[in-house]
């Protein structure tokens, strides 16, 4: 089996090009892809092969990185209609938002302070709905409203919220050590 | 077991063209070689029936070496040029060791890994495992009859690059080829799994004799899925063997013992731990060099008690892979006990404690790795048997790369599937900027100083540009080793660096358990010394963005303005001297404030320019 490093990644996985999609599909998709390209099925064939499977795998293996996190399919999504989300550049947020994102700060803060890991489980929990809320949000933008510039601010939020996620994630961490 | 179809690999074996291929086992305390025999597969004894060999070398007067048993009955009277646990050593310099003080060896501080002196000469960690490879190799091809295709060789999951590639070096001097390297709790996953047919999400749980290992595999239908790994490179069966070493040291009232009795209470440390797995008590005895008796009883209890927080410290590595895998205890179908430590009663409590439930413990925890590594040897020397099955391995350790203020920036995170590539942009700092140095970095600290260096390498020839022009591509890749390959390039002009990551071995810096725990320790530590990089590098950009405006747009100011101007530039050098994040932050604020005018001036000449035609980007 050969892939094409042409098709898009849901080409790739035989999967429709929209923001839902369904995940056990794409995870056996995946296993099968793996399987087909992965280095150990070429262990004992010529160096050329050897590259080329772990190129192939590396492809298959970043593809399916990227359409498993709602994150990184949506921003792939727009980047595939030419669409840069500008995580980097752009900083304008909605004000609510905003305020949003200072009142989950301070809770993280003050959680960690008195190294309460409960409430910081809690505020995983919290943001992780918060998250699942928006990404539905994001799926209906992209999928049925076709709003991408409504959609590219959605990642951006999302970007900040997953973020947010992995400092409540390094703090437990820290408590825990 | 129901077991995923694979479309035609490129596998080329022909049929009844059995190759012989083993899995190796390169173990802290003991190694063993296996083999798929006739569809069975078995750990290959050697000429007296012994399954193990301890990873025991010792050198002689002469060039002669000793393997395993031989080596281990001389280690108490000539423990200098007899090495022990020599895989604590690869990949690692003289100050990753932290007993080395009170182990026999005469260390020689070598530029990256750390060498034996003996009397045989100097031996590097990569030597010794040789040694002991070799030996598993003349067992094999003795038992099979043959010369061997190849090899799989287990690691610990938790071995950075450093030490991976040490031990692929070590089978090239012993002349083996390499098949893969393979982390063990996967290993004895793969034996494990393919013998009880198992289905769900499993946790190995790898306590050997000087590392410790945790991952967290998801069996479906033939595929082995790592869904994370976790660990101490620097925590096993010895730590456990020193702590009761440490009891009698105490109990007898011993001081500065000579490296013989050292040995030899390490030994009778090492015995009553094992004695304590079937008994409720032991008695130490050892008649030392001066003639002095030792003569001790060692109770479960106190063992119990001398040795809990190394019990305590395996759990937390336990819970870090849990959150990585996004899973908890409860999701958790087995626990599967691999390395002879597990065989401790309390330690067995423990886990069964933390999980709810009895860990597995039906295979041999000593054989399970190697047993795992010649099944998947059988299948990569191209034996395709009946079933097949894949497997998906990661990364255990972040990789990333040395920005601005010595900062580290993760380019691939931990617990990536390998292979992995992932390539990011970087951009010049300076106007004219021809050359960018790369510093490539393992570990999950923020601080470039906590991380393990892994290569450094110089991208020249980048075209001047003004600042943040250039767009610099990295490019990190992890092969199905788990060795990284780095690559960089320059987007607009072309021009190319690539290194395959080698052993830099030990640029030394902390030791990877060091990094760990310090990880976990220091991060309030890591909070205040990155506010204060990043505030001298906003101070270093701001001073520069100062100085070029003045050269460009001096003119729009009076001697006067400009020598104020002046003025706050030196307190900016002064506060950036002084180390003090606020008097960094401070003095950037009054230099902001300072040109703030200045600035308005230059916007407007701007907009003018650029009202006549002329582009503001050629300024």
């Amino acid at each position: 089996m050969t892939t094409e490093f042409s098709q898009d990644f849901f080409q790739l996985f035989g999967l429709s090009r929209r923001f839902a999609l369904d995940s056990q599909q794409l995870e056996q998709s995946w296993r099968a892809a793996a399987a087909a390209v992965h280095p150990d099925r070429y262990a004992s064939s010529p160096d050329a092969e050897k590259r080329m499977a772990l190129m192939q795998a590396t492809h298959v293996n970043e593809a399916y990185q990227t359409l498993k996190s709602p994150l990184r399919r949506g921003r792939y999504l727009l980047s595939l209609q030419g669409v840069d989300t500008q995580e980097e550049t752009n900083t304008s947020m909605p004000l609510d938002f905003l305020m949003a994102q200072m009142e989950w700060r301070e809770s993280i803060e003050e959680a960690r302070d008195s190294s309460d890991v409960d409430a910081l489980e809690a505020l995983s929990s919290r943001l992780r709905s918060d998250k699942r809320a928006l990404e539905a949000e994001l799926g209906n933008a992209l999928d049925s409203t076709a709003d991408l510039d409504a959609a590219a601010v959605m990642v951006r939020k999302l970007r900040f919220l997953e973020k947010l996620d992995q400092e409540i994630g390094d703090a437990i961490e820290t408590l825990l050590g | 077991m129901a077991l995923l179809q694979i479309a035609e690999p490129g596998l080329s074996a022909a049929p009844h063209q059995h190759r012989l291929a083993v899995g190796i086992d390169l173990g802290t305390t003991n190694s063993l070689v296996a083999t798929v025999r006739s569809g069975a597969t078995t750990v290959l004894a050697d000429e007296f029936g012994r399954s193990l060999l301890p990873s025991v070398v010792r050198y002689q007067d002469g060039g002669q070496v000793t393997v395993g048993y031989d080596a281990q009955r001389e280690q108490n009277h000539d423990p200098h040029n007899t090495i022990t646990s020599v895989k604590r050593f690869m990949g690692r310099g003289l100050s990753d060791i932290k007993d080395a003080g009170s182990l026999p060896y005469r260390f020689v501080d070598a530029p990256g890994m750390v060498q034996l002196h003996t009397v045989a000469g100097v031996k590097s960690p990569v030597e010794v495992s040789a040694d002991i490879l070799r030996a598993l190799t003349q067992r094999a091809e003795a038992s099979l009859g043959g010369e061997l295709t190849g090899a799989v060789i287990t690691v610990p999951a938790y071995f950075d690059d450093a030490q991976r590639q040490a031990t692929k070096d070590a089978a090239r001097l012993a002349g083996l080829t390499v098949l893969r390297l393979l982390n063990e709790p996967t290993a004895a996953a793969i034996a494990y799994g393919l013998d009880n047919g198992a289905e769900g999400t499993y946790v190995v749980y790898d306590l050997g004799g000087g590392t410790f290992d945790i991952s967290i595999l998801k069996l479906t239908r033939g595929v082995f899925e790592v869904l994370s790994t976790s660990g101490d490179s620097a925590l096993g069966g010895d730590d456990f063997d020193h702590r009761v070493y440490c009891w009698i040291l105490e109990q007898a009232d011993l001081h500065g013992l000579s490296a013989q009795d050292t040995r030899l209470l390490l030994t009778r440390a090492r015995e009553a731990k094992e004695a304590l797995t079937e008994h409720s008590d032991t008695r130490i005895t050892a008649i030392l060099s001066d003639g002095n008796a030792v003569d001790l009883t060692l109770d479960q209890d106190t063992f119990r008690q001398i040795t809990k927080t190394l019990v305590d410290k395996t759990l937390l590595p336990v819970r870090k892979a849990l959150r990585d895998a996004d899973i908890s205890a409860v999701d958790v179908k087995g626990v599967v006990m691999v390395g002879g430590a597990t065989r401790m009663p309390h330690i067995q409590k423990a886990v069964a404690d933390f999980f709810g439930q009895p860990p597995l413990t039906n295979l041999d925890p000593d054989k399970v790795v190697a047993l795992g590594a010649a099944i998947q040897a059988n299948v990569l020397a191209g034996n395709k048997g009946e079933d097949e099955w894949l497997l998906l391995d990661v990364i255990p350790l972040s990789l990333g790369i040395e920005t601005m203020g010595g900062l580290t920036e993760k380019i691939i995170p931990r617990n990536s599937t390998i292979p992995v590539a992932r390539a990011q942009e970087f951009t010049t700092f300076k106007d004219g900027q021809t050359a960018m140095s790369i510093h490539v970095l393992q570990g999950e600290r923020e601080l470039v100083a906590d991380c393990r260096s892994l290569a450094q390498f110089v991208l020249r020839g980048i075209p001047p540009m003004v600042a943040g022009a250039a767009r610099i591509r990295i490019t990190f890749q992890v092969d199905a080793d788990g060795l990284l390959a780095v690559s960089a390039r320059e987007m607009t002009s072309g021009v190319e660096a690539s290194i395959e990551v080698k052993p830099s071995y030990g640029l030394s810096d902390d030791a990877i358990s060091q990094m760990l725990s310090d990880s976990l320790a220091h991060v309030q530590d890591d909070i205040e010394a990155r506010k204060l990089r990043e505030a001298i590098v906003d101070a270093d950009s701001l001073r520069d963005a100062t100085l070029a405006a003045l050269r460009i747009d001096g003119d729009l100011l009076t001697a006067e303005e400009t020598s104020a101007i002046q003025l706050v530039l030196q307190q900016l050098e002064q506060a950036t001297a002084s180390h003090t994040t606020l008097q960094v932050n401070q003095a950037t604020h009054r230099l902001n404030k300072a040109t703030e005018d200045f600035a308005a001036r230059r916007m407007d000449r701007n907009i003018q320019r650029a009202l006549k035609g002329q582009k503001i980007s050629e300024l």
